[in-house]
Parts: structure tokens; C-alpha cells; sequence
């Protein structure tokens, strides 16, 4: 038995009857990342000495068959713009290299809490600006099942790390489809909460109105598990929801069948890669065997998801990012200093990475006295149109299924000249952000031997619906179970 | 020449008395705090990931404000991201209120001299104070203690065309403020600051012309001056022939004049936009209504309550009830002494207010309760002591505390009305002064008051004016009969 | 999706604006990044005039993701952080405060 390629369910099950401790597990997870991760470059930040001293915790606890959660002595780690209290936090970027935050967001509370083993931080596209996680300050992370590709973005770090079995679930932020599409290039199960399902606290901010934590893991089981821990409201968090949680584990054996499920035309148009596409039509083909009911659903203003993302989103983040300012925390360059404008305009310009500069600029300019109307509000005014969409098409149907990305996982380096092309390869995933509404990414097959993707779409907090869909699917099929060679 | 006549705007900035900030769980009493940067936490000092949720009593004090200044309580609320850099915002922008704010049309009368006037007030909005800086030569320090700290800011029309108006519309906010028990109304400490919007026009002219900006007024001698200077400055501008530019200035207290701040002047393109860590905030009508009925009475209503109730002049009536505690002072005092209310009223608009002004007191922390000046009013009353003495024992109440029957007392200051002790003073004036009875008898007056006066000297000034006048008289006639 | 329609006059955010907005948020560039991001900047928000096609009359902006509202906190003093928590992630402190450039503007 290799104890780093167990799933969270398989092992809840061996640590609960005493045939591997969380001391073990944990051990073997950290030396496969000192192993494999040289090659990957998922983690910012592996924290040996923490991870073994929660997993000795988690075994006491296990040892006493005390408040054990499905949760307990499992190792994880998380998207690296989640703080953790005396653990480094960088968001990716050289303004935060040094940044250790003195508290814990919600998120990490809760899965320490449920006895979960925080193993580190993983690498983003700087402050989750990206769709390649070629924008890290750091260094690039390499897709597992082809180190020349790109693992996507932002959470690109965790999607890698948990299809190359460093980590046996992480949690991933998702702004625009941060979480699915770095997922569907890496072959990994990732879920988009609603926004507001699991709090933001301790979450450092893109955009506040999109951001959205959610588990990236080797199912939609595993998922359950994840968000059973995390999710519900936080008092700390003013956006997030009272609504009661539901026991999802329970609810992913319930039948899918007579479920309705709607294609959205506008998702299936000219320029998807052709091996993408017919994974997806296996896809429904699936679904359809398994009893649930299709239909065509249209999503008329889908075209202008993009734009209504992109213009929320440098309106939000340039507010969002002014904290940076080399004052209180992190890089400050105030050598030579006059004043302590030249503090600011120094050690911004010293610590942003080109693509957070061009949007933090961009946000003033929406957001500027005579263009706020022209952008910012028009993008506010269709993205009321595009949550009507989605309203309009759950009238019709209980989920949407639909790509993640018209292709699968790119070249390292393809796409980074032209920001607004690799703009466009987030064309699938930013609407959802947008209109607040969960998705899951479930993998689906493979083209060109990359991993392809599929999300399924549902309604405000039908994260149970969504998850026994996934689960449903993954009991029919077992590309979730592919795993690259360097997982091993 | 051309007269012009000014035209003023008032923003005042007030901090809410809340317990804790506006937006986290830290105390707002900075001004208590042991030391620099104790009271925070990644709320307010914005750290990265640290999110903000409204103080419910912040938005509570801010709807009794708006209903005291008879404003529009709007049912739908948004808090807005104003964006700029300065080292005392943390987060580079202060959350505030833009096109949504809590309240909004209201109105407040004034005296702008002696004409009543009604002052409108365009709205009140909630927003966050920001930390304190401290400057020195070479760099700055920054304590974060303050901020955070709720403010609310109640921005009037530009209706006000004298100094003295926009001086009474200060006063009265800053006492309204005080009443609602949302502001302690502490200038020294900060806890309420102006700015002023001024501009001049031509006398009898409605157009408006350009409009400055003076920020930093954080008094109200501060406020009259920088207000008196402005429009001044403007006046000879137009008169020469010059124009005024719109900017932003800042108040010199010591040199005494407007300066402007160019610095900040480009920065203005705050970039407001909702505040998408907050949900709207609905402000439903039963939640009004529940407010309402906690509105106190308020000074105009008090002021007219008193004129009515206890027949005072507008002017004591506004005097006294210009500030809470002040009224609740007199009112006590009314309702505890048995002495005529005119006789009390004169008391503390006159002597006691000397005391309470030239000691510097709190009106809330006096030295004594309103039972011992009541006390002291019915002693005088009760001709028990003259008014010459009655201020001595005022003296020794704001000095030592002790109540005026202690105090009279103790140093043998009762008046002497005693007829028979007051009898034999007088024949002992009449026995040694029988040249002076003999001119009084002879028909010259004026003796009297000299014999009164040796009266007073002998009791020294205890003796009761009218029963030793009485007996004098009783006296002299008693020595024209036996003559 | 193409970028832009061939009769709309070319758009165009010149380097002036670009280090007018660099400035209001407070980020150094040079000339030559100025020019560049430029280009960038025009091609990206020509991209979004996409948007004008949309009839938005009475549409109302969006203004939240969640349905939640009015969620307030009661009036409770919390504990403040230990003060070395805060100070040990400041760049530049004097004994308790942080400390700032000279700052201008000021009295
Ligand atoms: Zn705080």
C-alpha cells in the first residue's frame, strides 16, 4: 500500500480501524512531496515539523475514538492565499514573500477543528490572477501529466499537487474558475461553492464579490467530505449565508435518476478542441444512461460573461489590492524615500508581477469619475442579466453540464504575451462567478492524452445536487481515478 | 463697491459612542487605551483577508440622529469604498456611505442672529475614523488605536450667510449630538471635527460661486475664524478683480489663516464603488419606529417647554438648554426648591454659570448635586443669608463641595434677621452716633443710608437689609417722639 | 467574440492616462512601460465595449452575489490582538508604532 495515493474515504477507513496512523499517512505524504514535488513545483511552502505535530493530535484522537470527523488525520494542503496562523501566507507574490499572518482564516479553523493535517501552502498566479499559474512571483508549476504544460489557473498549485498525490485533498479559491479549470487540466474533482456557502474570513481578497473556497480532491466523495467541514455561516463573514447545511455525504447515494439536466448551447460552440468536445458528449451520453433527463437550455448572455467578469473584477481587485502598501506588513521598499508616496510607489512597483499592475490599473480607469458608468456599472448591469440567465434556466433543469475549457492544459509559456488571449481561456468558467451560483469540475476523459474536464452548474446552494451527479457519474467511470505517472 | 455676502456649507464629522468600532469587535475608547496599538486586530488594521461586519448600535445612533435632525431614514442602505492612500487608511480606502446613506433631507432651525432661520440638511452617512498620525521631522508614526472608530458625518445645504449662523448650527448639532447621548461633544479630544464649504456672491444675488473646502476645523473658535478669514480672503479677491480657485485648504491655528493643500488635491477621484464585503443593510419601519420612541426630548422642544412651563426668556431658555446636562441641572434644581422660579433661573444663568465657565467644569462632573444649589437659592429666599453672602457660599461649594448649610455654618454667615438682636445693633448706632440722629431729625435724609450702612458694619453685612431698615426707621421715630 | 467591429473608430487609452491611473493607485511605471501597457490597456477595454450591445435600460445593477441582508454585529468589545502579533509583520516600527515616510499634506 502506498498511504499518499489514498482517497479521504480510503483513508478515514484504515485510520479508523488502526491499520495506518495519521503520523504514518502524513510521513508518507511529506516524503512523496520531497520526492516528487522538484519536479512539479506545487508547494510555495511544505511545513514538516507543523503537519507531524497535528497528525501526533489527530492520532491521540483517533486512539480515543474521540470526535473523529471523516476528516481526521487526513493531510491536506491549501491555495496559498488562505492565512494561516504562523505559516507563511504569499498569495504568489514578492510582496507578501515574507508575510506570516497572526491569525487563521475560518476555513483553516474548521478543518483543524475536524483534525485535518495542514502539510502547506501552494503556488497561485499571483493574487489569483491568472489562468496558468504562470503569474507566481515564485516559480511555475508543471502539470503532472506533462511537465512541459501548464496546470491552469489560479489554483494551479493544488490542482497539481493533488493529481500527483501530494496531499490527499487541498483547498482551492475560486474566482473565475480558479478552482475547475486548473481541475480539469490536472484530472482532479473541484467544487466552486456558492458564494457565500464557506466563509471568506482569512481569505486574502481578489475580488469579494466572486471569491469562493472550495475543496480540490480525488472525488466528489471526497469533495462532500470536505465542504461538510467548511461550510455554513461565519459570523466574521458578513457575506456569508445562514442557510442550513446539508449532510451531504448522505444525500450522494440518492438517485439521480429523472434529474433534469440542461446543455447550454452557447457553451458548445466553434473553437472547442474536438477531443474536449467529445469527451463531453460521452459525458451526457453517461448521464443520460444513468436515467437523468436531458435537455437543450440557452444562456443568451453568456458572450458577455467575460467582459462583466474581467471589469467587476479590476474594479474589485484594485481596491482589494491597496492594503499592499509596505506599511504594515510585507515587502517596503522605503530606501531613498522622500516621502511616503515614493514608500507606496516603490514598493508596489517592486512587488506586484506585471499582470496584478495591469489590473489594478485597469480598475482605477473603470472605476475613474466619467468611465464609471461606461464600465463599471454596465458590467454590473449585465451581470443582472447574466444571473437571470441561470435563474431562467434551473426553472428548466437541475443542473447544466458543460466544459471547463474549450481545450485541455497548454504549453508553458504559449499564452503569456497576449493578456487578452489567455483571458479568453477562461471563457467556460467566469459566468458562474458572476451570477454566485456552485459548480463542480469532474473529469471526463482525455484528449490528446491531457485531461478534459466537465462542470456541472446548479442552482444557489445545490452543492448536494451538483456533488451526487459528480458522485453518480464517478460510481459509473473511472476517469477520475487516472492518476499521472509522477503520482506514484 | 460691490458687497458680497458669504455662503456656507457645514460637514461635521461626529464619533459615535459605541462600545466597540464600526466594523470589528475592538474597543472605540482610544482615547483610554493603555498604549499605542493595543487596541486592534486584523480588522482594522487591514490585514490581509480580515473582513468587516456593522456595529448595530453605530447604525442605531445614526438612524436617532437622522430622525432628531427630522431627515429620511432610507430602507435601503449601501456602504461604499472610497478609494485613496494615506498612511492613517489601512485598508487605502475608507468604507462610507455614497448614494445610499442612512439618512437624508432633514432640517434644523437656527438663530442666525436673532432671526430664526431653517437650516436643511442634506444628509448623514456612517463611516469609519481613520488612525492617528504623528509627525515629526524626518518621518511619521501611525497608532491605529482610532481606527475604525464609527463617525458619522451629517453634511448640511450651504444655507447658512453669516458666521454666526454657521456657528449656531454647529452648536446646536454639537448639543443635539449631546442629547441623543451619540457624542460627547469633547472638542479637545477630537470626537467632533468641521469642515466648512465657503464661498461669497454679490449681495441679493442666488448664483453660487466658486466654493472652497476647510478641512481640519476642530473647534469652534476654529470654525469662526477660519470661516470669518475665508470669506474675507474671497471678498478681496473678487474685488480686485481676481477669481477664486476651487480648491482644497487647511486651517493654520497658529499663523491664523486658510492654507491651501495642493498635495491632496489630485487625489480627488475617490473611486467610489459598493462595498461588496457588506450586504445591503435594510432599515425596515418597525426598526425605525422602535427608535423613535427612545428620541429624548430635544433642546428646541426644550426650549420651548421651559419659555412655557416656567415663564423664562427665549434667551435663558436657550442658554440653558443648549446643553443636557445643563438643563437636567436647572430642571432638578427647579423641581426641588421652593423658591420662586425667576430667583433660581437668575442663580444659574448668572453666578452659577460664571463659576461653571471660569473653572473650565463638565457640567456632568460638578462638585455638587442640584439639591445643595436648590438649597443655597431657598436660604437666600428664606432671607436666611443676603446675596453678598449667598455668593460667598457659591465660592465655597465649587471649592470645597460641602453643601451651603455646612458651609454657612461653619463660618458663621447666617443673616441676622433677628428682631431683637437686630434692635440692639440699631440702638447702638443711634447711642453713638447722636450727631447724625440729630441732622436726620432736622429733616436730612440722606443720614438714613449712612446709619444703614453703619448697621451692616457692625453685623458685618449679615444683617437682614429690610428688618434692620424697618427697625431703624422704628427707632429714629421712637427718638423724634421722646425729643 | 472577435475583439472589435472593423467600422468602430480604433480605441485607445494613451500613455498619459495610463500614468494618470498608475498614479492613483499608486504604482511607479516608466515611460516605456507606460507604452506598452497602453497597447494592452486598449485592446483589453475595446474587448469589453463588447458590453454595449447589451440594452441595459431598466436593468438594475447587481450589487451583491449572496441574497443576504442587513447582517450586523451587537455592540461588543471583543479582545484586541497581542500588539507583538501585529508589530512583528511591520516593516519599519518605532518602539510601539509604525512608522512612515515623512507624510505631506499635513499641518
Ligand atoms: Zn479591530
Amino acid at each position: 500500500m502506498q498511504p499518499h495515493t489514498l482517497s479521504i474515504r480510503e483513508a478515514h477507513e484504515l485510520l479508523t480501524t488502526k491499520q495506518i496512523s495519521s503520523v504514518e499517512l502524513t510521513t508518507a505524504v511529506l516524503d512523496h512531496i520531497h520526492k516528487t514535488d522538484p519536479l512539479i513545483n506545487a508547494f510555495v511552502t511544505i511545513a514538516d515539523e507543523l503537519a507531524l505535530e497535528q497528525a501526533r493530535l489527530a492520532d491521540q484522537r483517533l486512539r480515543q475514538s474521540e470526535d473523529i470527523t471523516p476528516l481526521t488525520g487526513i493531510p491536506f494542503a491549501v491555495k496559498d492565499c488562505i492565512s494561516t496562523r504562523g505559516l507563511r501566507t504569499t498569495c504568489s507574490s514578492k510582496i507578501l514573500e515574507n508575510y506570516i499572518p497572526p491569525y487563521n482564516a475560518t476555513v483553516i479553523d474548521r478543518l483543524s477543528t475536524a483534525g485535518a493535517v495542514l502539510i502547506g501552502k501552494q503556488n497561485m498566479d499571483e493574487f489569483g490572477m491568472g489562468s496558468s499559474c504562470e503569474n507566481s512571483a515564485f516559480f511555475d508549476t508543471h502539470n503532472p501529466w506533462d511537465l512541459e504544460r501548464v496546470p491552469g489557473g489560479s489554483s494551479g498549485g493544488s490542482a497539481a499537487a493533488v493529481a500527483a498525490n501530494m496531499g490527499l485533498f487541498a483547498l482551492g479559491e475560486d474566482t473565475g474558475g480558479s478552482i475547475r479549470m486548473p481541475a480539469g487540466f490536472c484530472n482532479v474533482t473541484g467544487l466552486k461553492t456558492t458564494y457565500g456557502r464557506v466563509s471568506r474570513y482569512g481569505l486574502i481578497a481578489l475580488v469579494s464579490s466572486f471569491d469562493s473556497i472550495g475543496p480540490m480532491a480525488r472525488s466528489a466523495y471526497d469533495c462532500a467530505a470536505v465542504l461538510q467541514s467548511i461550510a455554513g455561516q461565519d459570523l466574521k463573514d458578513a457575506t456569508s449565508l445562514p442557510d442550513p447545511i446539508p449532510d451531504y455525504l448522505k444525500m450522494l447515494d440518492k438517485p439521480v435518476k429523472g434529474l433534469r439536466l440542461g446543455i447550454p448551447k452557447e457553451y458548445f460552440q466553434a473553437g472547442m478542441e474536438a477531443g474536449v468536445e467529445s469527451s463531453i458528449r460521452e459525458a451526457i451520453q453517461k448521464f443520460e444512461e444513468l436515467g437523468m433527463e436531458i435537455r437543450e437550455v440557452s444562456l443568451p448572455h453568456t458572450t458577455y460573461g467575460l467582459p462583466v467578469y474581467y471589469l467587476v473584477l479590476f474594479a474589485e481587485a484594485s481596491a482589494n489590492l491597496a492594503r499592499f502598501d509596505g506599511t504594515r506588513f510585507g515587502l517596503s521598499v522605503a530606501e531613498g524615500a522622500e516621502n511616503v508616496i515614493d514608500q507606496y510607489l516603490q514598493t508596489r512597483r517592486e512587488g506586484f508581477g506585471p499582470e496584478v499592475k495591469r489590473r489594478i490599473m485597469l480598475g482605477a480607469y473603470v472605476l475613474s469619475a466619467g468611465y464609471y458608468d461606461a464600465y463599471y456599472l454596465k458590467a454590473q448591469k449585465v451581470r443582472t442579466l447574466l444571473r437571470q440567465d441561470f435563474e431562467a434556466a434551473f426553472e428548466q433543469c437541475d443542473a447544466l453540464v458543460a466544459p471547463t475549457c474549450p481545450t485541455t492544459a497548454f504549453k508553458l509559456g504559449e499564452k503569456t504575451d497576449d493578456p487578452l488571449t489567455m483571458y479568453l481561456s477562461d471563457i467556460y468558467v467566469v459566468a458562474t462567478n458572476p451570477a454566485g451560483v456552485p459548480s463542480l469540475c469532474v473529469p471526463c476523459g482525455f484528449s490528446n492524452n491531457m485531461p478534459v474536464g466537465m462542470q456541472l452548474i446548479g442552482k444557489h446552494l445545490s452543492e448536494d445536487v451538483l456533488l451526487q451527479i459528480g458522485h453518480a457519474y464517478q460510481s459509473a467511470t473511472d476517469w477520475h481515478l487516472k492518476r499521472p505517472a509522477v503520482s506514484k | 463697491m460691490t458687497t458680497y455676502e458669504p455662503v456656507i456649507g457645514l460637514e461635521i464629522h461626529a464619533e459615535l459612542q459605541t462600545k466597540s468600532k464600526m466594523f470589528c469587535g475592538c474597543s472605540a475608547a482610544y482615547s483610554e487605551a493603555p498604549a499605542a496599538n493595543t487596541l486592534i486586530c486584523p480588522v482594522c488594521t487591514a490585514l490581509p483577508g480580515a473582513m468587516p461586519v456593522v456595529n448595530q448600535k453605530a447604525v442605531e445612533q445614526a438612524i436617532l440622529v437622522g430622525l432628531a435632525l427630522n431627515c429620511t431614514i432610507n430602507p435601503m442602505n449601501q456602504f461604499a469604498r472610497k478609494n485613496y492612500f494615506y498612511p492613517d487608511l489601512p485598508k487605502g480606502y475608507q468604507i462610507s456611505q455614497y448614494d445610499l446613506p442612512v439618512a437624508s433631507n432633514g432640517w434644523l432651525n437656527i438663530l442666525a442672529g436673532t432671526d430664526p432661520q431653517r437650516i436643511r440638511v442634506r444628509r448623514a452617512h456612517l463611516e469609519e475614523d481613520t488612525a492617528k498620525l504623528f509627525h515629526h521631522d524626518r518621518h511619521t508614526l501611525v497608532d491605529y488605536n482610532r481606527a475604525g472608530v464609527p463617525l458619522l458625518e451629517i453634511v448640511s445645504e450651504p444655507d447658512m450667510h453669516t458666521v454666526e449662523a454657521a456657528l449656531d448650527y454647529a452648536t446646536r448639532i454639537r448639543a443635539i449630538l449631546r442629547y441623543l447621548g451619540v457624542n460627547s461633544g469633547d472638542m479637545e479630544k477630537g470626537v467632533l471635527r468641521f469642515e466648512a464649504n465657503v464661498s461669497v456672491r454679490p449681495t441679493g444675488s442666488s448664483e453660487l460661486l466658486t466654493r472652497t473646502e476647510i478641512k481640519n476645523l476642530n473647534s469652534f473658535r476654529a470654525l469662526t475664524r477660519a470661516t470669518a478669514f475665508e470669506i474675507q480672503r474671497q471678498t478681496q479677491i473678487y474685488q480686485s478683480g481676481a477669481e477664486v480657485v476651487q480648491e482644497t485648504l487647511g486651517w493654520n491655528d497658529l499663523k491664523e489663516m486658510t492654507i491651501s493643500q495642493r498635495s491632496k488635491e489630485e487625489a480627488h477621484d475617490y473611486r467610489y464603488f459598493p462595498e461588496p464585503d457588506l450586504p445591503p443593510l435594510e432599515i425596515n419601519r418597525a426598526w425605525v419606529e422602535q427608535i423613535k420612541s427612545e428620541l429624548p426630548e430635544l433642546p428646541e422642544m426644550r426650549e420651548q417647554r421651559l419659555i412655557m412651563q416656567f415663564g423664562l426668556t427665549v434667551n435663558e431658555a436657550r442658554l440653558l438648554t443648549s446643553d443636557k446636562a445643563l438643563a437636567d441641572y436647572y430642571e432638578k434644581t427647579v423641581s426641588l426648591s421652593k423658591s420662586p422660579v425667576k430667583t433660581i433661573s437668575n442663580w444659574i444663568t448668572g453666578e452659577f454659570l460664571r463659576y461653571v465657565n471660569d473653572m473650565g467644569l463638565d457640567l456632568e462632573h460638578l462638585p455638587f448635586p442640584p439639591e445643595h444649589l436648590a438649597q443655597l437659592v431657598d436660604l437666600v429666599t428664606a432671607k436666611a443669608i443676603n446675596d453678598n453672602t449667598a455668593k460667598e457660599v457659591l465660592a465655597g461649594m465649587f471649592k470645597t463641595g460641602q453643601s451651603p448649610e455646612t458651609i454657612v455654618k461653619a463660618n458663621n454667615l447666617g443673616q441676622i434677621s433677628d428682631q431683637d438682636a437686630l434692635e440692639l445693633v440699631v440702638a447702638q448706632v443711634l447711642n453713638d452716633n447722636p450727631k447724625e440722629v440729630a441732622s436726620y431729625l432736622a429733616g436730612k435724609q440722606t443720614v438714613f443710608q449712612w446709619m444703614m450702612g453703619q448697621v451692616a458694619r457692625l453685623t458685618r453685612g449679615k444683617a437682614d437689609p429690610q428688618v434692620a431698615r424697618k427697625l431703624l426707621l422704628q427707632a429714629l421715630e421712637k427718638a423724634r417722639i421722646s425729643k | 467574440m472577435t475583439p472589435s467591429e472593423s467600422n468602430k473608430p480604433a480605441f485607445s487609452i494613451d500613455a498619459d492616462m495610463v500614468k494618470h491611473v498608475a498614479f492613483l493607485v499608486r504604482l511607479g511605471i516608466q515611460d516605456e512601460e507606460a507604452q506598452a501597457f497602453s497597447h494592452q490597456f486598449s485592446a483589453i477595454i475595446d474587448y469589453f465595449h463588447l458590453l454595449n450591445e447589451v440594452d441595459t435600460g431598466d436593468v438594475p445593477p447587481a450589487c451583491e452575489t449572496s441574497n443576504t441582508r442587513s447582517v450586523m454585529r451587537p455592540d461588543v468589545i471583543k479582545p484586541s490582538m497581542p500588539r507583538e502579533d501585529f508589530l512583528k509583520n511591520v516593516p519599519h516600527r518605532e518602539g510601539d508604532y509604525v512608522q512612515v515616510p515623512l507624510v505631506f499634506g499635513e499641518e
